[in-house]
């Protein structure tokens, strides 16, 4: 399957049902609107402070737009100059072309370990491409550590949010879940948060300690040193970064920034825009293996050079994944993620998506937004979210042969090209007076009446009374 | 001063009220009116729907029948934000670099009512008379496209005898977006239910907005719930006098 | 074609054109705002809720015998080459007398006996390299013998830090160009803490439940 120009499109967790009907299921349960709103409105308020703290947050967010631009006009360069830092110091370097091949390769790496057993570190990456899966099938256990990945996990259920991927779980579910299936949870386990915490950390303790193989991501990629960054909360990626004796990283090719610099503006609009917090508790800097560890890099396309292809939809590659944008969405907070079908929810996962699938494999994510632009006001790297959700709509509507909507617009932007054809189109209304009483309009009349059009339109008014 | 009046299509066809409204309060303070009969609508529909292409020939014929205009003003934030910041990149993408160039010069011509009568004309109080309860709907494009601000709101009030009441969250979408209200029916319903309870914890007996559209969404909700809101364009509000 | 060619290949197909706009740097760079204001430091720590004394250069001792004693520390385990002043009276003065072990096992075949060490350890005192005023963070230099390597200060729930005020910059950008050439770092903004349950923080998973910091006012 090919996308723009031909560019070979991504595949792993990146599509599923129709939005509308998806996000039709999710708005009847009651209790996933509750936490959704609960969980939003808390980051949303805190977010908005921090950022409020920092006098000179536009200019970072400029910079952070610019830096990112510059990685992606000059993408191969850094990508070799990045190859280069890194097997310089004894890491080693693999490519991907696609989330199979990805899978294929760090499988490899995994069996000629000999392990059972691998730690993973919270990664988008690493779900996109349904890793986890492929190495279930080769008889491998991938241990989720992180508290949100470990309840999706556990309760056997899909990510719905890029930072907290158990978003639409309350602590009375999550509790339920530990209680199910943590083997050897304490049965009075109670639904405060700080036990359930303190009941994660007992369970990974003694795979932190035990298990040899660790799977992260990375936040981003230095081209400059070869450094890699990992910023997290819980302390559960230091602990598979540190301990064990091999380290597979997955990164997107475009996790990229060209200098060691330029995490001065990334390390202060990632943790502000996406937990609210002036700085997240723990970041791993690790530049070649570490303490005699062995270290291994898979840079991973799958649909990546694809959404470069298209100059105006490129900069969803800017993404440094904070979630900020999923926070603010009011769409985002009434369906929850799992309604977007893809490991990418929200906002940018409606521009990001279609465009790693190719937009035939995600028609309906363009459309799964008011254009109410909270997103591009809230966004760390200037990503205008709305103006590229409208461009995709174009690709969408121009990948398909006529259809009764086609032709309806068609029709209404002959008219409306001539004020003649337009007026005798108007005046019509009046005629539609009797029948808008009477014949519902699918989609809007079950919840909403329509107006009466009024006797004389405006013009006419004008014309006769002038 | 002359000024041309953007009706859009909307108001034209649906909404007359406003576009009467409209035409008196900027007579009221001084101006001529004037109403190109050439104009039709924005193009905003075809473009947000997917279909640029088809948007160009409407960009064109707006594009051509303001000309001639020293200054346009729209009772639409949408509207005025899609001629601002819309029209001139789709005939760019679409490759009409000529259209392009007309369609930026109509923008820097092109004002939302609460920027032209707060920002050109320097006027808060418009001399308006209006004894009720009235909350307002900051909407999207008006917000975050225009920036309008607390335009609308200063304009407000000014108004004599006005209860005017905060709207909780009110910078949060109605849940309308043009065909997304068609498309995505159940994510914009419940988007307008929260909406429809925030207006009515308010006990305002009028809704107000800077565009007809959104009060189209949020006031056909209202009806059906049989609420007794009343939806008003802020120009309704600005045009009534004692 | 091998998968780095073809990425690359694609790469070069889909990318734009190479001229971009040169980077706009007109935020607080780093330099511009002077040394880090060690009181704000000390806040913004609390606001982490870890633990903060301020004290003279002569009083460090002191601090660091009194937070292992109110922790009831058994087992301290130091940076090879953290000063043996720090701990010294803390060792002479705890009742019964307290272990102090800064022989850390290091290297490949000594992964099970620094574990194993670690896990025995009530808690671990460091330096640092550099701190953050205005975010609260505290950055190791794993290659620095008073750092230590990484597990050190990750596998014992109790983490003292002592810090030296002129350590204390203001902003990301300067600990960023304080950082330059460092391989191996680790940025420390509170204990250990996860919002992962509706969006509530919660302080203490994984990596040290406390941290303490003991900041050293005075460094003429």
């Amino acid at each position: 399957m090919t996308t723009f120009l031909g560019m070979p499109a991504g595949g792993g967790n990146l599509t599923g049902e129709p939005f509308p009907k998806a996000a039709r299921e999710a708005l009847g349960n009651a209790q996933l609107r509750r936490n959704l709103a609960k969980a939003t409105g808390t980051i949303r308020a805190k977010r908005a402070n921090v950022v409020g703290e920092l006098p000179d947050w536009a200019q970072l967010r400029a910079a952070g737009a610019a830096i990112k631009d510059d990685v992606l006009a000059n993408l191969d360069e850094y990508l070799v100059r990045f190859e280069e830092a890194l097997t310089s110091r004894g890491t080693h370097v693999h490519w991907a072309r696609d989330a199979e091949e990805a899978n294929r390769i760090v499988a490899d790496l995994v069996r000629a370990t000999g392990t059972r057993e691998v730690i993973k570190v919270k990664s988008m990456a690493t779900v996109e491409i349904g890793l986890n899966e492929a190495l279930a099938r080769i008889g491998v256990h991938a241990v989720e550590t992180d508290l949100a990945e470990l309840i999706v996990q556990l309760g056997k259920d899909k990510s719905s949010h890029i930072l907290v991927p158990a978003i639409h779980r309350n602590r009375s579910e999550i509790r339920e879940i530990f209680r199910r299936e943590m083997p050897g949870v304490d049965p009075r386990l109670t639904d405060d948060p700080r036990a359930l915490a303190e009941a994660a950390r007992e369970h990974l303790r003694h795979k932190f300690m035990t298990v040899d193989v660790a799977v992260s991501g990375a936040n981003f990629g230095v081209a400059e040193t070869g450094s890699l960054v990992v910023v997290e909360s819980e302390g559960n990626g230091r602990m598979c970064l540190t301990l064990p004796r091999t380290l597979i990283s997955v990164v997107g090719i475009e996790k990229l920034v060209p200098r060691w610099q330029d995490l001065e503006v990334f390390l202060q609009l990632l943790p502000r825009s996406s937990t609210g917090e002036r700085m997240n508790p723990y970041t791993s800097v690790w530049t070649g293996p570490t303490e005699g560890q062995t270290s291994h890099v898979v840079l991973v396309d799958n649909g990546r050079t694809a959404t470069l292809a298209d100059p105006d939809g490129r900069a969803a590659l800017r993404c440094i994944r904070c979630s900020a944008c999923l926070n603010s969405c009011p769409v985002y907070e009434r369906t929850g993620g799992h309604a977007y079908g893809s490991t990418y929810p929200g906002p940018i996962g409606a521009v990001l998506s279609p465009q790693l699938t190719g937009v035939d494999r995600n028609p309906t994510l363009p459309f799964a937004s008011s254009l109410c632009g909270v997103c591009y006001d809230v966004c760390p790297v200037a990503i205008d979210i709305p103006s590229m959700l409208v461009h995709l709509r174009e690709r969408v509507v121009s990948a398909k042969r006529t259809t009764p909507e086609s032709t309806a617009m068609r029709a209404l932007a002959w008219a409306m090209s001539d004020a003649r054809r337009w007026r005798r189109l108007v005046r019509l209304g009046k005629f539609g007076r009797l029948a808008s009483r009477h014949v519902p309009l699918p989609g809007w009349s079950t919840a909403r009446d329509l107006p009466q059009p009024p006797k004389e339109t405006f013009r006419d008014w004008w014309e006769s009374s002038r | 001063m002359r000024v041309a009046l953007f009706v859009t299509c909307l108001v034209d066809g649906l909404f007359p009220d406003v576009g009467k409204a409209t035409v008196r309060l900027l007579e009221r303070l001084g101006h001529e009116v004037v109403v190109p009969s050439a104009q039709t609508c924005c193009g905003q529909m075809h473009i947000n729907t997917g279909y640029a292409g088809q948007a160009l020939p409407v960009i064109r014929n707006h594009v051509e029948a303001f000309e001639q205009a020293d200054v346009i003003v729209a009772p639409s934030g949408s509207c005025a934000g899609s001629v601002r910041h819309q029209q001139a990149e789709v005939a760019r993408q679409q490759g009409d670099a000529k259209l392009a160039e007309a369609a930026a010069d109509t923008a820097k011509r092109t004002y939302e009512l609460s920027e032209f009568l707060v920002d050109v004309l320097g006027v808060t109080d418009v001399g308006a008379y209006f004894p009720h309860r009235v909350t307002y709907h900051p909407t999207c494009h008006s917000l975050r496209v225009l920036k309008v601000g607390d335009r609308p709101l200063r304009l407000l009030r000014a108004v004599e005898g006005i209860d005017l009441v905060e709207l909780p969250s009110a910078e949060t979408c109605c849940g309308f977006g043009g065909t997304f209200a068609l498309k995505n029916s159940d994510t914009s319903t419940a988007m307008l239910g929260d909406k429809m309870n925030a207006v009515l914890s308010t006990k305002a007996g009028v809704l107000t907005a800077g565009d007809s559209s959104c009060l189209m969404h949020i006031g056909g909700g209202l009806n059906r719930l049989r609420s007794g809101v009343r939806p008003l364009h802020l120009a309704q509000i600005l045009e009534h006098t004692r | 074609m091998s998968a780095r060619d073809e990425v690359l290949a694609r790469v070069r197909r889909a990318k734009g054109p190479r001229e971009v706009a040169p980077v706009p740097r007109e935020y607080r760079a780093a330099g511009s705002r002077g040394p880090g204001d060690v009181e704000l430091f000390a806040e913004r720590l609390r606001d982490y809720r870890a633990r903060v004394r301020v004290v003279a250069a002569d009083e460090v001792p002191g601090a660091v015998a009194a937070a292992l004693r109110d922790r009831g520390a058994r087992f301290v385990v130091t940076a090879p080459g953290a000063p043996s002043a720090w701990t010294a009276e803390w060792a002479e003065l705890s009742d019964p007398a307290g272990r102090i072990e800064s022989r850390v096992p290091l290297g490949g075949d000594a992964r099970e006996a620094l574990r194993e060490m670690l896990e025995a350890a009530d808690a671990v005192v460091t330096g640092c390299h550099v701190a953050v005023a205005e975010t609260g963070t505290i950055v190791l230099d794993h290659d620095a013998v008073d750092q230590g390597p990484r597990a050190l200060t990750l596998v014992p729930d109790y983490h003292l830090v002592v810090v030296r005020a002129d350590q204390v910059v203001a902003g990301v950008p300067d600990a960023v160009a304080a950082l330059a050439g460092v391989h191996t770092q680790t940025w420390i903004s509170g204990p250990s803490a996860t919002s992962d349950i509706e969006l509530e923080r919660v302080e203490g998973v994984h990596g040290p439940r406390t941290l303490e910091v003991v900041i050293v006012r005075d460094t003429a």
